[in-house]
């Protein structure tokens, strides 16, 4: 069996024990293992600090921002085992040479998870460390050969009243359903990563089964959750909360201390678990963290203007 | 007797958040969640609200129910309100800025909730420290006028919440169409509209 080496730290060093051996029992389950497949991960540890505990499982899938599911923290793990994730079929369309319905697992077959341990920054000034399992994102959208006029690339989270309580809601005020964007150049960004499981396990529902974003860089209100839809856009789609604050909730939302937010100085953010005697702050770092790779795709611009 | 009885409950929520914290310090995340600072601002904050609700109606209560010794309640029900949004703001100083007070002046220019929580702390300080029966005769019939500040004190606590909530307005709703129908209440009870309608 051939496990292939970590570019740089050994993953013993920096995942604890007990998560490491949970993903094996995973994956001997599921079968990988026993089938004498390559280990399906190769771990990365992009811009990981030395003080970057890996954030307990328990905290990272019941402390959950999924505003179909409620706006509570807990309502989602409370509500989304009623989510139906199989069949999930995924509509692509727009510039792109191939778009049609999918389903989800011929989108993902033969394209291997690896694991990648990022920090996860939201908006509402809270973070966390997070083992991901995933797909780099430039493999997925390229399957679908987006075209020159392709500039932009949109995702839409499931409708779906019956399952989403806040979808039937007539106290809410989002235009359902949940929208975000990215531009090509930042969907193509190796560390722009389609998520399929945490923790050595796949994603539970409350955490966007069965895929959802992660792009590191930006807060955590980019990384939508249980996408149905891809379109390739000539022009930068409008994204949910910048249709619903503009003023508080732009397009790019990258990570960024010195751009103040509306209702919470991002200066600063609480590191869970953050208890009342240990709270755990800590600065907030330009694209939390992950400027040397991705600074770039912003060069000459204003990101007071484009925040 | 029922004066205590009412301190009593009216205290009861904070004990209830002092065992909380005492059990979180032993077993941490358990009893506050994995972001504690967070859990204990929001709930005094919301337990602020229903109390200053409360108190707002009393004097209804006592009109719709003709018992008039719960009257009497109305001034140690007020504090009560006035103590758990000074513990709310505490906790926030405390758990969300750290007393880093420069962020404090940066909240209460760029952050309208904040403000508007302000205003309303400053009308409930203003009406707490003129609570007592001495300021009440010193100030004569100043004191009702003073005291109507209890309207803006509600107002302003209700747009603090309108404006700090993103999505789920439930909540408000409910606690702003408690403060309405209150309202109601008050005008039709003003000497003026009793007589009936102004011509
Ligand atoms: C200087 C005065 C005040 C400050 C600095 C303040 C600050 C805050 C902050 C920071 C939050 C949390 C916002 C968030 O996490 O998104 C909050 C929530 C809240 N505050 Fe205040 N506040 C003040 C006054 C008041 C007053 C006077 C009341 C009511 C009587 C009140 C009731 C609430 C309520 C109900 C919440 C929402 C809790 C929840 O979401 O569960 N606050 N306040």
């Amino acid at each position: 069996m051939l496990i292939r080496r970590p570019p740089k730290i050994s993953p013993l060093e920096i995942t604890p024990e007990a998560s490491y051996v949970t993903r094996r029992r995973w994956l001997k389950q599921a079968g990988i293992v026993s089938a004498g497949l390559t280990l399906p991960m190769t771990p990365t540890y992009a811009g990981l600090q030395p003080d970057d505990d890996i954030t307990p499982e328990r905290i990272a899938t019941t402390y959950n921002n999924f505003y179909e599911f409620g706006t509570g923290k807990d309502d989602p793990a409370e509500h989304a085992h009623n989510l139906t994730t199989d069949p999930w079929t995924v509509t692509v369309s727009g510039e792109a040479k191939k778009t049609g319905q999918f389903a989800f697992e011929d989108i993902v077959k033969g394209l291997t998870p690896q694991e990648r341990i990022y920090r996860f920054r939201c908006v509402e000034a809270w973070s966390m460390v997070v083992p991901w399992e995933g797909i780099e994102l430039s493999k997925i959208l390229a399957q679908f050969e987006p075209n020159g006029n392709a500039k932009y690339v949109e995702f839409k989270t499931l409708v779906r009243p019956s399952e989403m309580p806040e979808q039937r809601s007539v106290f809410s005020t989002i235009d359902w359903p949940y929208v975000e964007g990215l531009r090509m150049d930042e969907a193509y960004h190796p560390l722009s990563l389609m998520v399929t499981g945490m923790y050595g396990k796949p994603l539970p529902n409350q955490n966007g089964a069965p895929w959802r974003l992660m792009v590191p860089w930006k807060y955590g209100f980019k990384s939508v959750k249980s996408i149905v839809s891809i379109r390739f856009m000539q022009q930068a789609p409008r994204n949910t909360w910048n249709r619903l604050a503009p003023n508080e909730y732009g397009f790019y939302a990258n990570v960024n201390p010195s751009v103040s937010h509306p209702r919470w100085s991002q200066a600063s953010e609480r590191r869970l678990p953050s208890s009342l005697f240990n709270p755990n702050r800590r600065p907030t770092l330009p694209f939390n963290g992950y400027a040397d790779e991705v600074a770039g795709l912003y060069a000459g611009m204003d990101l007071a203007k484009f925040y | 007797m029922m004066q205590w009885m009412f301190g009593v409950s009216l205290a009861m929520p904070a004990i209830w958040l002092v065992g909380q914290i005492g059990l979180d310090l032993v077993y941490p995340g358990s009893y506050l969640g994995p972001d504690a600072g967070e859990t204990v601002v929001h709930y005094l904050g919301q337990t602020a609200l229903i109390i200053l609700l409360l108190a707002y109606s009393v004097s209804p209560l006592r009109r719709l129910t003709g018992i008039t010794m719960i009257a009497r309640q109305r001034r140690q029900v007020g504090l009560f309100a006035f103590t758990y949004v000074c513990l709310h703001a505490l906790s926030y100083l405390a758990f969300y800025l750290e007393f880093v007070w420069s962020d404090l002046l940066d909240d209460f220019s760029d952050r309208l909730y904040i403000a508007a929580g302000l205003g309303s702390l400053v009308c409930l300080t203003l009406m707490a420290a003129t609570s007592t029966r001495g300021w009440q005769r010193r100030m004569r019939r100043y004191w009702r006028v003073l005291h109507r500040l209890v309207y803006p004190a509600v107002g302003l606590a209700l747009l603090h919440l309108w404006w700090l909530t993103r999505d789920g307005y439930g909540e408000v709703v409910l606690y702003s169409l408690w403060f309405l129908v209150l309202s109601i209440e008050r005008l039709w009870h003003l000497p003026r509209f009793k007589r009936g309608w102004p011509a």
